[in-house]
C-alpha cells in the first residue's frame, strides 16, 4: 500500500455559538489518513466525530485550524465528488425505486443513461441486493435500506467512503453481516474509509486504525494502529489479539470520560 | 365500499330532518292561506300541501330532484334554460381560474423558498389579499375589465376564482418545498448539487404531497370564485346567475337546483382530484 496522505488535519477547531455559550466541539485535532486506510472514530456522545466526520466531508466549516483532502481544501473536494457519504439513516428517498435512488448522485454528476443502469447493477450486487432495483425502500427491511444506501454511495467511484454509524440502529446479528459484507467490499475496492461508532467491537473489527476521542473540548486522546491481519473472519473477536486492542480502547474512553468527573 | 352503510345512514337522517324542516318552515304560509280561504286544513292536507306548493319556504327534496331533472334532462343543452350550459359557463371560469391559481401559487412559492427578500416582502400581502371580502372586489373585478374592452365575463370570473384559489396552493407549496429533511439536503451537498438540482430532485417532489392536498381546497375555492363572479351586475350565465334569478324572479325551486347543481359540480371536482393524487401517490411510491 502506497502512503500518500488522502486526508490531513493540522490543528482543526471548531466551535459552535450558541445561546448558552461557545461549544468547543473540535479542539486541535491533528490527523493524517493513508490511502487505503479504514479509520475507526470512537468516544462518547459529543466528543465531536461526527464534526470531525462533517468537516472532512465540507458539510462543516472549521473556526480555526487547516484541513485538506485529496491535496486540496474540503470544498474543493467536495465539489470534485471525491467521497461517498453514509448517513446514521438511509435516507433514501420514498417516491424513487432503489434504482432511482442510486441513480440520484449519477444523475446530478451527469452519467449517461447507459452508464447510469451499468453502475446501479454493479453497485447492486456488491451489496447483494441484486435484483432490487424496482423496490422501494419502504418495501426493504432496515438493513436492506442501510445496504442500499451504502450501494448508492459506491455509486460513483470516489475513492473515499465516510460512513457515520450506518449500522447503529441495526441488530446485532444484521449489524455482523453487515460489518462483515463491509471489510470484504473495503478488500476488493481498496477504498480509504472513515467510520465513526459507537461500539467498541465494531471498530476493531473493522478498523486498520481506531481513534479514540473524548468530548468537552472534543480531542483525539488515543489513535490506536491495529495489530490484526488484513483477513479477518468474525470468529477473531474471541482471539486474545483482539481482546487486547478492545482493552485499550476501552481504556482510552474511560481516560476520555474521567476527565468530566 | 366499506364507507357505504354509514354514508348511507348520515344520507337518510339528513333526507329526514330536510322534510321535516321541509313542513314546518311552509306550513306557516299554508295556514295562512287556509285562514284567508276560511278552511280548515287537517293533517293530510297539510303534509301534500307544504311539499308541493310552487313557490315553497324550503323546496322539499323531491321537489329540488325534478326540478335539477328538467333543468338538466329537460331543455336542450344549447338552450339557455338547460343546467347543462349553465354549468358549462360556471365550469369553463373555475377550470380557467384554478389553472391560473396553480401557476400564481406555484410560481410565487418557488420564489419565495429561493430568495429571503422575496419571503419578507410578499407573504404578507398574500395573506392581506384574503383577508378582503371577495363578495365586495367581485363587481370591482367585473366592472374594470369591462371598462378595460375585454369582452364578456369569462376573464373577471376567472381572475376572481384565481384570487380564492391561489392562496391555499401557495401557503401548501411553501410548506412542501421547505419539507426536506436537514440530512436530505446534506445528501445532495455531498454530490456537488446545483440549486436547480436540488429543486427539481428534492424539493419539488417532496411537496407533491402538500400541492395535492391544497388542490382539493383551491378547487373548491375557484369554483366559488366563478360563483360570486357571476353574481354582479346584469347576471345571465352560469349556476350563480340562475341562484340570483331563481330568487328575484320569484322561481325558488330553480334556484334551489341550480344550488344543488353548483354542489354536485364541486363534489365532481374534488373526486376527480382525488382520483389525479392517488394516482400519483402510487407512481411515487406512496404506500397508503
Amino acid at each position: 500500500m502506497t502512503t500518500d496522505t488522502v486526508i490531513s488535519t493540522r490543528d482543526l477547531s471548531l466551535t459552535f455559538q450558541t445561546n448558552d455559550g461557545p461549544v468547543h466541539a473540535l479542539k486541535d485535532v491533528s490527523l493524517d489518513v493513508e490511502k487505503g486506510d479504514f479509520v475507526s472514530f470512537i468516544g462518547p456522545s459529543g466528543c465531536g466525530k461526527t464534526t470531525f466526520l462533517r468537516c472532512m466531508a465540507d458539510l462543516e466549516h472549521p473556526t480555526a485550524g487547516a484541513i485538506t483532502v485529496n491535496g486540496a481544501s474540503a470544498e474543493e473536494a467536495r465539489r470534485a465528488r471525491a467521497y461517498g457519504y453514509v448517513f446514521q439513516a438511509s435516507g433514501l428517498f420514498p417516491w424513487r425505486s432503489i434504482g432511482g435512488n442510486i441513480r440520484l448522485p449519477l444523475e446530478i454528476m451527469g452519467f449517461d443513461r447507459a452508464e447510469q443502469d451499468a453502475r446501479v447493477k454493479r453497485v447492486l450486487e456488491l451489496v447483494d441486493l441484486g435484483g432490487f432495483e424496482r423496490k422501494f425502500p419502504w418495501q426493504l427491511s432496515g438493513g436492506m435500506q442501510q445496504r442500499a444506501s451504502i450501494a448508492r454511495a459506491l455509486a460513483f467511484d470516489a475513492d473515499i467512503l465516510l460512513m457515520d454509524e450506518p449500522f447503529g440502529a441495526l441488530d446485532e446479528i444484521v449489524r455482523d453481516h453487515l460489518n462483515e459484507q463491509l471489510l470484504s467490499l473495503w478488500e476488493r475496492t481498496e477504498k480509504t474509509i472513515c467510520f465513526v461508532t459507537h461500539s467498541i467491537p465494531e471498530a476493531v473489527y473493522l478498523s486498520t486504525r481506531i481513534v479514540v476521542m473524548s468530548p468537552r473540548p472534543g480531542r483525539i486522546t488515543d489513535v490506536i494502529e491495529s495489530p490484526l491481519p488484513k483477513e479477518r473472519p468474525l470468529d477473531i473477536r474471541d482471539t486474545p489479539e483482539f481482546l487486547e486492542v478492545a482493552h485499550r480502547v476501552r481504556e482510552g474512553l474511560r481516560g476520555g470520560h474521567g476527565d468530566d468527573d | 365500499m366499506r364507507n357505504a352503510l354509514p354514508v348511507l345512514s348520515v344520507v337518510a337522517a339528513i333526507l329526514v330532518i330536510w322534510y321535516l324542516a321541509a313542513f314546518w318552515m311552509n306550513a306557516a304560509w299554508v295556514r295562512d292561506q287556509a285562514a284567508r280561504a276560511d278552511r280548515h286544513t287537517g293533517f293530510a292536507e297539510l303534509v301534500t300541501e307544504t311539499m308541493t306548493q310552487d313557490r315553497p319556504v324550503v323546496a322539499a327534496p323531491h321537489q329540488v330532484v325534478m326540478a335539477l331533472w328538467k333543468g338538466v334532462f329537460g331543455h336542450k343543452i344549447t338552450s339557455k334554460r338547460s343546467f347543462v350550459y349553465h354549468g358549462w359557463v360556471t365550469l369553463e371560469a373555475t377550470l380557467w381560474g384554478f389553472a391560473l391559481g396553480i401557476v400564481i401559487g406555484v410560481g410565487l412559492a418557488v420564489i419565495i423558498v429561493h430568495s429571503r427578500a422575496v419571503d419578507m416582502s410578499v407573504m404578507p400581502w398574500a395573506v392581506i389579499s384574503q383577508t378582503v371580502p371577495i363578495v365586495a372586489l367581485a363587481p370591482m373585478i367585473v366592472v374594470l375589465s369591462n371598462a378595460v374592452g375585454i369582452e364578456g365575463r369569462l376573464v373577471p370570473k376567472a381572475i376572481i376564482s384565481a384570487y380564492l384559489s391561489f392562496f391555499p396552493v401557495l401557503v401548501s407549496m411553501v410548506s412542501g418545498l421547505r419539507a426536506p429533511h436537514p440530512m436530505q439536503l446534506d445528501l445532495l451537498k455531498t454530490y456537488g448539487a446545483s440549486r436547480t438540482q436540488v429543486f427539481w430532485k428534492l424539493r419539488l417532489p417532496s411537496s407533491l404531497p402538500y400541492f395535492f392536498a391544497s388542490l382539493k381546497v383551491a378547487i373548491a375555492a375557484s369554483l366559488i370564485g366563478a360563483i360570486v363572479g357571476e353574481l354582479p351586475t346584469g347576471a345571465i350565465d352560469g349556476l350563480g346567475a340562475r341562484m340570483l334569478i331563481g330568487s328575484q324572479f320569484g322561481q325558488p325551486l330553480i334556484m334551489w337546483a341550480a344550488l344543488f347543481a353548483a354542489t354536485i359540480l364541486a363534489g365532481a371536482l374534488i373526486l376527480v382530484v382525488g382520483v389525479i393524487q392517488r394516482a400519483a401517490d402510487r407512481r411515487m411510491g406512496v404506500t397508503r
